[in-house]
């Protein structure tokens, strides 16, 4: 295990900001962090990149605590852009960069490939306040990983973009964690988690509430999706045994049932109706599944 | 050690780069020559000085007129004094047309009397010189109808003999004081500047790298602690390169016054007789009271959210500085007093008033010694104190500022 963080707890005052989390993430992998605003996200990055001590637990990669003597394994993205407003692109990066070990001759070279990469070398010598915050987001990422960490965090990297942005910063994340390095990242948006990792943990009010592999968490949630495209009203098979809800879409209806056998009498059921157009068995989404585990926490 | 070297380049450089301090470098440079040749700009805008200027003398007698321009002579002044035929109406008018700047009209009657004529009270600059040449004119008119010889005469002019002499074994003579006085006086300004500006400077750097959360990134790759000290090692520097430029510009201002100033301003200021051990001192005592003042402001920065708040938490701290400089200033007077001597010890005092001290007093080594001992102590203690607060600070935000916040930043850097 590459990253291992057991039992971390975190507390400012009475108020407990993480409550007994462990996670474990392999080396290489993608890891996604979900969570509402507050949940604990945040806090728990700034423990393992030892910003805070926890109040119980360790935290540890390859083995060894994290401290300032392999802070250069290490590249952050924090939540709210953390870059200088007034200072040009190109020294800001080759100053982070040497901060985390890197000689200032490779960080600039470096810095160009980056620019590049994204398209905008021509902001080498533009002062960080004059972008807009989509740029200001890809100077942020390099910032990130220009000194080749093996171990990524990145808080919230996509709030905020739009999705020419997202896509650009999704492909060299993916590129990057291909090249070796291990990538932890926060979200509230499911779909990004559910594109990009391998396993994930949900986070409620400091606690993990669900963690491990997507498609586990999909599997043990039990419940799926039925879609079907008729032009009849289907109102009537919410009736059904087994049918836990029922929305109407533009173009028929989208049932949740308690388990897949009630696939099979819905089908039955909307032959009867008439033409059927379309009929699928859906995986939940996270997205489910975040609101069925966190709706249930809050309740 | 490396990331040290790294943040203090940093530190240095963006700010030795900034147009602000270009500017602010070359303007003082420029004002300090600007000081040292006064005198000489002014004569040269001033033409009329090396001009005679001329009094019209309106002298029934006729005897008065080369008695004045013998006085006037004498005193080595420029105003040259002509009998005049016009009548006074003449005389008037041509004041009021600028076309004569001055007469002055004589009536003996026992006394001398004399009315000078000009046409605004301050119109000739040399009413004071015609004044005294009128004085003496008195004295020698009254001498010649007491039948003084001329030796007697001149032993009524001859000026007494008064010199200060001081016991006490510490202070120097008058002289002595006088010289030191106008020099240390320098000095204290620049320490006083020094230790308000660069400590400014730092906690509006920290506070800029907390709102804009750079902070976050920074303390990631390198302890807050090191990150703190490189930052006040840093400016510290950029402090030491100024006051290098603005102590080389002052000397060469004084050197290109030319001569006229070797006994002019510069006598006054002190400047003839250069200690080195003042300057030394003044060199030590700004590094103490920079890197005292530096920590408390790091301190203090690291505490607030917005760079708008840093100005209200820098306040208690700009009263120490102030109360410090009111003592040292108003201790130029009488550096012996006993609330001077105390407050040489206390450590946020001590940058400007042991220099005070030092500067105008013969005290012995172990007093300014101590106090500076006093002072590391007190840096030692701050330093501590401030890397406990910046380390728990630098990652709170939050709308409250206020003093009572270190000990939550406290708690949070260490929290265990």
């Amino acid at each position: 295990m590459a990253l291992k963080v057991e039992n971390a707890t975190k507390k400012f005052g009475d108020f407990t900001a993480v409550d007994n989390l462990s996670l474990e993430v392999e080396r290489g992998k993608m890891y996604g962090f979900l969570g509402a605003n507050g949940a604990g996200k945040t806090t728990t990055f700034r423990m393992i990149l030892g910003l805070l001590n926890q109040t119980h637990g360790t935290v540890t990669w390859n083995g060894k605590p994290i401290t300032y003597a392999n802070s250069p394994e290490i590249g952050y993205l924090p939540e709210e852009r953390g870059l200088y407003p007034k200072m040009r692109v190109e020294e800001q990066l080759v100053y982070l960069a040497q901060l985390r070990k890197m000689p200032a001759v490779e960080a600039k070279r470096e810095a160009h490939k980056w620019l590049e990469r994204f398209e905008v070398p021509h902001y080498a010598s533009k002062k960080v306040e004059e972008l807009s915050k989509g740029n200001q987001q890809k100077i942020q990422l390099i910032a990130s990983l220009i000194h080749r960490p093996s171990l990524l965090i990145l808080d919230e990297p996509f709030s905020g973009l739009d999705p020419v942005n997202v896509g650009m910063l999704k492909s060299a994340i993916l590129d990057f964690q291909k090249q070796g390095a291990t990538i932890v990242f926060s979200s509230h948006r499911m779909d990004h988690v559910e594109e990009l990792c391998d396993d994930m943990s949900i986070l409620d009010h400091g606690k993990v509430i669900l963690s491990g592999s997507i498609r586990d968490a999909k599997r043990s949630f039990g419940k799926h999706n039925v879609r079907i495209k008729m032009d009849q009203d289907l109102t009537g098979l919410k009736e059904i045994a087994g049918v836990e809800a029922f929305t109407k879409t533009h173009d028929g209806a989208v049932f949740r049932i308690s388990d897949e056998a009630v696939a099979q009498t819905l089908l039955a059921a909307s032959m009867k109706l008439g033409d059927l157009r379309h009929f699928a068995i859906e995986e939940p989404t996270l997205e489910e599944i975040f609101v069925a585990k966190v709706g249930k926490a809050h309740a | 050690m490396h990331s040290f070297w790294i943040i203090f380049k940093q530190a240095f450089l963006t700010k030795a780069r900034t147009k602000s301090f270009i500017a602010t470098t070359v303007i003082v440079a420029a004002a300090f020559f600007l000081l040292a040749n006064l005198s000489n700009i002014i004569d040269l805008f001033d033409g009329g000085s090396d001009e005679a200027e001329v009094l019209y003398v309106l002298d029934e007698s006729g005897q008065l007129t080369p008695l004045l321009q013998q006085q006037l002579a004498a005193a080595d002044s420029p105003v040259q004094a002509m009998p005049t035929e016009m009548s006074e109406r003449e005389l008037r008018e041509g004041i009021t047309e600028g076309t004569i700047e001055a007469y002055i009209e004589f009536e003996q009657a026992g006394t001398l009397v004399a009315r000078y004529v000009t046409e605004s009270a301050n119109g000739m600059g040399s009413g004071a010189d015609v004044e005294q040449a009128v004085q003496s004119m008195q004295t020698v008119l009254a001498s010649g109808k007491l039948g003084l010889s001329q030796a007697e005469v001149g032993q009524l002019f001859l000026p007494a003999s008064f010199e200060r002499e001081a016991v006490a074994v510490s202070s120097k003579s008058e002289e002595e004081l006088n010289q030191a006085r106008g020099l240390v006086y320098v000095l204290i300004l620049l320490i006083y500047v020094a230790v308000i500006y660069y400590p400014n400077m730092i906690a509006m750097e920290v506070a800029n790298e907390k709102s804009s959360r750079v902070m976050e990134i920074l303390i990631s790759s390198v302890s807050p602690v090191k990150h703190m000290f490189a930052k006040i090692a840093g400016i510290g520097m950029l402090g030491i390169l100024q006051m290098l430029i603005f102590g080389t510009a002052g000397f060469f201002a004084i050197k290109s016054a030319g001569t006229d100033l070797a006994g002019g301003i510069s006598g006054v200021f002190g400047f003839s007789d250069l200690k080195v051990s003042t300057f030394l001192f003044a060199f030590l005592f700004f590094l103490l009271g920079y890197f005292l003042y530096a920590v408390l402001a790091a301190l203090l920065g690291s505490l607030v959210s917005r760079t708008e708040d840093v100005q209200q938490l820098m306040l208690p701290m700009m009263f120490l500085v102030i109360i410090a400089s009111f003592i040292a200033f108003s201790g130029i007077a009488m550096p012996e007093a006993t609330y001077v001597t105390v407050a040489s010890y206390i450590p946020f005092f001590a940058p400007l008033v042991m220099f005070l001290r030092v500067g105008m007093l013969d005290i012995p080594l172990w007093e300014p010694l101590l106090s500076i001992a006093i002072m590391l102590v007190t840096i030692g203690v701050l330093g501590t104190i401030g890397a406990r607060v910046y380390r728990g600070g630098v990652l709170m935000y939050g709308p409250s500022q206020s003093l009572k916040d270190i000990r939550k930043a406290i708690r949070l850097g260490d929290n265990k």
